[in-house]
């Protein structure tokens, strides 16, 4: 009896241990489904090469959209990615004991701050300082840049933290025996021995980044054209989807489904990278 | 040499401790801008009451219970489903080709931004499913969200119970699943709770997945096919649509304070969890 009910577990668990795969199949091909045969019938190259987007014409192009995503995503690296770097190596190699001790929590708590609260302080604050400083309408690649880079800083931050605390300690002692200073080991030592955790923390805070998408609808002005200058609006792949989802029917729709498809590939790609950069590391 | 070595050092210790401090006052200066005009808002009445007007004037309840309901039943269905995993991989398996498919499934699922979930449950559980915007469809696509969350987690917190406790059981008689229930569980509950914390922190904040799956009505649901609107959907709401900024300060405010209550609790157990481990 005992022996029959400890099969069944077995097999129930088994199950059960499919779910987040079976999810993700399921999410694979519902937005598939729906976006394929689009790209199909609309043509893939001209959905992806051409920069017109106007629905209520047909004519459905989403290459300004890839290359906002793109261009507010390396602009939110530019801005992240070094000062979570600098962050994450003086917290672990220099800073005093309390004041790791202080700050790596919080920024840890920090990484929780909702998107949506984000973009609030980019219209609020940045947006009309960009316009009053720097001319153009504010809401632009710069402003978007600037706000996704502080978003994935604590991201990026503390997933680099944790890649240089699992240098091993000999590694620095190693340097410092032979008459290295304390920087000169860590830039020629810990962080070459880190890199590939560092790497991964910047390639998770790319993702977060390209896939971000209501903090992005309010900072960077959702127009439809190719940038020409860090201060023109742009609209993301993301905020397309999420402005005219609530009403688009028909062709249109499709049409943002098939914005999804390309998402969804531009988000797998960097994910295997992150995940390629991460085995590397533990290896 | 010896002198330019350290100034070398002294100059780049200065210019990461310079963007160290750069990066945490951007920060704070985020939280306290944040609170500081929105606590003013925030009264008893404005916690407790309807809001009037589309949210122009009266409170937030509504938004604020949504914002208790969906991440709950969110985890709710997430927790057995993650749990069960963990379990399995953790205790049923041997390491092989099928565990790193599901890890290799559970980290892309990990990586799908929250729009693309809102896509796949509008597609699937509001129209396929026939559920329309409602509490379930929304607590549902949350579940799928967090499940990663959970099932890391949970499994972390199962591998780190010491082997002892699991041979004291085996030793008197009882079997697999009564170790594993009796056992392992609860001496892995902080930690599981740890992740359960995270992913309520998580679904509080979240606004693309919830805004085309649970939908905007500004209603306290009667039911699971209701609709449901969420502190953070609704503060996206009143700031996009200008509808009224002093009110989406106030809401801003009660959005940050709840996620970083949420994430201080998580937070806590979990540095509680690692020290005991560690003793």
């Amino acid at each position: 009896m005992k022996w029959s009910g400890e099969h069944a577990v077995a097999a129930v668990l088994r199950v059960i241990a499919f779910s987040s795969l079976a999810s993700l199949l399921l999410i694979t091909i519902f937005i598939f489904k729906e976006g394929v045969p689009f790209l199909f019938s609309h043509g893939a190259a001209h959905f992806l090469l051409s920069s017109r987007w106007d629905p209520m014409a047909g004519e459905f192009g989403v290459l300004a959209m890839i290359v906002a995503s793109l261009v507010v995503t390396f602009g939110a690296m530019v801005v992240g990615a070094p000062l979570g770097i600098a962050g994450a190596v003086f917290l672990n190699e220099f800073a005093p004991r309390w004041v790791a001790r202080v700050l790596k929590p919080a920024i840890e708590l920090l990484a929780g701050i909702p998107s949506v609260v984000f973009g609030f302080i980019g219209v609020m604050v940045l947006a009309p300082l960009i316009r009053n400083h720097l001319g153009g309408p504010g809401l632009s690649v710069l402003c978007a840049s600037v706000i996704l880079g502080v978003m994935i800083l604590p991201t990026v931050m503390s997933i680099s933290i944790d890649a240089l605390a699992s240098v091993p300690n000999s590694f620095r002692e190693g340097a410092l025996a032979l008459g290295a200073t304390r920087w000169q080991s860590v830039h020629m030592v810990v962080l070459k021995a880190a890199r590939s955790g560092i790497v991964a923390a910047v390639v998770l805070g790319l993702g977060r980044a390209v896939g971000e998408t209501m903090a992005v609808i309010m900072v960077a002005g959702n127009t439809v054209r190719i940038p020409i200058s860090i201060l023109d609006p742009v609209r993301t792949l993301t905020a397309n989807i999420a402005i005219e989802m609530g009403h688009a029917t028909g062709a249109h729709r499709d049409a943002l489904f098939a914005t999804g498809v390309v998402l969804f590939l531009i988000i797998m790609a960097l994910n295997g990278i992150a995940l390629g950069a991460m085995k590397r590391g533990a290896r | 040499m010896r002198v330019r070595r350290q100034l070398e050092q002294a100059v780049a210790v200065a210019a990461l401790g310079g963007a160290t401090l750069l990066a945490v006052v951007v920060l704070i200066f985020i939280l306290v801008f944040v609170l500081s005009k929105g606590l003013r808002i925030v009264t008893l009445d404005f916690l407790f009451q309807a809001p009037r007007d589309m949210g122009r004037a009266g409170g937030i309840f509504p938004a604020l219970v949504g914002s208790i309901i969906l991440p709950l039943a969110a985890v709710c269905i997430a927790l057995p489903a993650g749990v069960g995993t963990a379990v399995y991989l953790a205790e049923y398996t041997a390491e092989g080709r099928l565990t790193r498919l599901i890890r290799t499934g559970t980290d892309c699922l990990a990586g799908i931004p929250s729009i693309l979930f809102g896509l796949f449950g509008f597609i699937f559980f509001v129209t396929v499913m026939g559920m329309g915007w409602s509490l379930l469809a929304g607590a549902l696509t949350l579940a799928i969200m967090v499940l990663p969350t959970i099932i890391r987690t949970s499994e972390e917190a199962i591998r780190s119970v010491p082997r002892s406790y699991r041979e004291v059981s085996y030793s008197l008689g009882a079997t697999r699943w009564e170790t594993v229930w009796k056992v392992v569980l609860p001496s892995a509950l902080p930690g599981i709770v740890t992740g359960v914390m995270l992913s309520v922190g998580r679904c509080v904040g979240e606004t693309a997945a919830v805004i085309f799956t649970a939908g905007v009505a500004l209603r306290i649901p009667m039911s699971a096919f209701d609709s449901v609107r969420t502190l953070a959907v609704h503060f996206y709401i009143l700031a996009r649509e200008g509808i009224s900024m002093e009110n989406a300060y106030g809401t801003a405010a009660v959005l940050v304070l709840a996620v970083l209550l949420v994430n201080t609790v998580s937070y806590g157990l979990m540095h509680r969890f690692i020290a005991r481990r560690e003793r």
